[in-house]
């Protein structure tokens, strides 16, 4: 029998709602499990990725310093890179923060927002840094593959996967390309 | 030998006048097209209905159909270049789908999924555009402006209230409100303009009735856009020939 692939997934700045949606394949887990076998993921809670992955499944933007650290990471040891959902293809949701400016954002949730005691924009120097911008995926490291969706739908997930584990294209058909 | 000519190979009849791409339509052939609507006066910005005539490109919303010229249109590469129009669309706003009320009943996206589009592929330009709200009944979000002018020609030709207007060049160009302040309050559109109706995106709506269709059972999650379109041509010829 082959050696199954390796697929590792995370969630930077994103909401988990993408492998929530992974997991909507539901039995298909089963067959998929056949083909592949998964290394770092919130799925199995493995926290390192491991030296030589085949298939990287990114959910979510890039948001802060430590999203940039564990893209280039993923980069560095995915063969194939594929950028998952609306908030890793375009920014999304967290990038309608771009309107403003990050001393905007910080003071609105910290300092003047409802509800708000002892105003202070947290400073721990264990927090990573917040980018001025949110940005997608693309703009920081090579992206090989864009599976659209807020999230793709699990037949999207099924379907992306099995074909590209298939070695064939895996650009979704019209009728499973969805933005929302 | 009756007025026809070649699209992708099957032969199209076509009226003295219509354009290649009216000829198309009515004959029941989708070509791809955005700023292009039956009853307004054709635009020709968006460059979506670009079609190879005779090796030369051509906007089919505004040449002429001639007899007897060969006109591709369904090809890889002006698939790809379609695809590549609507990606610098789509980076040069902020279109956030997700977020957006009119996901769903929105022209531009379902022409994205029409085409196959699977990302932006440009970097993102996250511009920061001014919203007005400040009219009672209509909403205008220039995030989703892609001036197209299809609001300042059916306001104009349409409405006959000339409301809208593109202020500014190139990509610093933004949707103008036609009133001494600025603003949307200031001026006569109504929700029940065409303006209004006919915007291809969410940049103008109509006020407390953003989620009236729930999400999923929208024009474009029951239709297609090739469907939905040539529709659209066929009332306008039925009701203005």
């Amino acid at each position: 029998m082959a050696e199954k692939l390796k697929i590792a997934t995370c969630s930077l700045a994103g909401c988990f709602g993408c492998h929530m949606s992974f997991l909507d394949i539901d039995e298909r887990l089963i067959d998929l499990l056949e083909l592949v076998e998964f290394d770092r993921s919130p799925i199995n809670d493995i926290k390192h990725l491991g030296p030589a992955v085949d298939l990287g499944l990114i959910e979510g933007g890039v948001c802060n310093a430590d999203n940039v650290h564990v893209l280039r990471q993923f980069r560095d040891r995915c063969r194939v890179l594929v950028a998952v959902g609306e908030c890793g293809i375009t920014g999304g949701v967290p990038s309608m923060r771009n309107s403003f400016t990050l001393k905007q954002c910080l003071e609105e949730s910290y300092i003047r927002g409802a509800g708000v005691e002892c105003a202070h924009i947290p400073d721990d120097p264990e927090l990573p840094l917040l980018l001025n911008k949110v940005r997608p995926l693309h703009h920081i490291v090579k992206i090989d593959y864009f599976l659209p969706g807020c999230p793709p739908s699990a037949d999207a997930f099924w379907h992306f996967l099995t074909e590209l584990v298939a070695g064939r294209d895996p650009s979704l058909p019209p009728a499973l390309i969805h933005f929302d | 030998m009756s007025n026809t000519f070649f699209l992708d190979g099957a032969e199209i009849p076509f009226r003295e006048g219509q354009t290649v791409l009216q000829a198309a339509l009515a004959a029941g052939q989708y070509i791809p097209h955005l700023c292009w609507r039956p009853r307004l006066e054709p635009h020709s910005s968006c460059r979506l209905c670009t079609v190879i005539i005779n090796g030369r490109p051509f906007s089919s919303c505004t040449q002429p159909a001639m007899k007897g010229q060969s006109v591709a249109c369904d090809t890889p590469e002006l698939q790809a270049l379609r695809r590549a129009v609507l990606q610098m669309v789509f980076v040069e706003g902020n279109h956030y789908c997700p977020a957006c009320e009119v996901s769903g009943n929105c022209r531009l996206q379902a022409t994205a999924y029409h085409l196959g589009l699977h990302d932006n592929r440009f970097p993102q330009q996250f511009p920061v555009r001014e919203r007005d709200s400040s009219h009672p009944d209509v909403n205008m979000d220039r995030d989703r402006c892609i001036r197209c002018e299809t609001c300042v020609r059916a306001s104009r030709d349409l409405d006959g209230k000339n409301v809208f207007g593109i202020h500014g060049r190139g990509i610093h160009s933004k949707l103008a409100v036609n009133s001494p302040s600025g603003l949307l309050k200031d001026t006569d559109v109504a929700a029940e303009d065409q303006a209004v109706a006919m915007c291809p995106t969410g940049c103008l709506t109509v006020k407390r009735v953003g989620f009236k269709v729930p999400i999923g059972e929208r024009t474009y999650d029951m239709e297609s856009v090739v469907s939905v379109a040539l529709k659209e041509f066929r009332e306008q010829e039925a009701a203005h020939g």
